[in-house]
């Protein structure tokens, strides 16, 4: 079960992630995408999951990620990422519930570079009885 | 003229497990139960099955075929309601299709919709988008 004390409490990811060309290119491969200048809209899932997996299975939050299934998504763009942009990538639990023995836990992820917000996710995780 | 009730010409995407496989690689999202038909079985899936996240991608490339490219989005979201199950081997469909409910200033607001094998894969789902 998740520490109930978490909720509400702000993440900043110990490191700059910086996203390469080459990573683009293969998202935009999968999809079939030819014009690999900009990063498609839910490329951000990268970068936001891996980090959100990271801060929600520390011993001290106390989710367990084996059982996680993603309930619902949704992403606000101020624009495309590009190659080259550093992120810092901060996660914060916004909300918590049980229903049905199951552990329902939003978290939003906010992509900052330089201090400017470019992409915020917000991701709904639901982790089964 | 975009208008209100105006149709997004339905698409059909195909998904096979080279293609899970790539959008794990490409995500970073090494779950087994995208990959591993004996892992998925085991945690009660009837088959392999494709990352919600993937789904979504192929929705939001319909959204910026629609819109002219990835510029265009600013808002997108939705809900995962039925897994789309890859069975080896084979090729399944994504058929998704949208329309316009809300235009204010420049933005555009879409509902969208996907199926898979006639099932709805994902609920809720709409996109904002600056034409």
């Amino acid at each position: 079960m998740l520490n109930p004390d978490s909720v509400g409490r702000t993440f900043e990811g110990a490191e700059s992630v910086t996203v390469s060309q080459s990573e683009i290119d293969a998202f935009c491969a999968v999809l079939s995408e030819n014009n690999t200048t900009l990063a498609p809209p839910t490329f951000s899932i990268r970068i936001t999951l891996e980090q959100s997996q990271e801060i929600l299975s520390n011993p001290e939050i106390g989710l367990d990620w084996s059982r996680v299934v993603h309930g619902d998504q949704r992403f606000d763009i101020k624009r495309p990422i590009v190659a080259g942009d550093t992120f810092k990538c901060s996660s914060t639990i916004e909300n918590y519930k049980v229903a049905a023995g199951n552990e329902i836990v939003t978290v939003r992820s906010d992509l900052h570079l330089e201090g400017q917000l470019v992409v915020s996710t917000w991701s709904t995780l639901v982790v089964r009885a | 003229m975009i208008e209100v009730g105006n149709i997004l010409e339905e698409k059909i995407f195909y998904l096979d497990r080279a293609m899970l496989k790539a959008y794990a690689d490409a995500s970073g999202d090494q779950n087994p139960i995208h990959q591993n038909e004996d892992f998925a079985v085991s945690v009660g899936l009837p088959n392999v099955i494709a990352h919600g996240m993937l789904t979504m991608a192929l929705v939001g490339k319909f959204v910026t075929d629609w819109a002219g490219g990835s510029v265009a989005v600013k808002e997108f979201s939705g809900r995962f309601v039925k897994p789309v199950i890859v069975p080896a081997d084979h090729k399944v469909d994504l058929t998704v299709s949208g329309v316009v409910t809300e235009i204010e200033g420049d933005r555009i607001t879409v509902e969208l919709k996907a199926s898979s094998a006639g099932v709805k894969v994902l609920g809720m789902s709409k996109a904002v988008v600056v034409k």
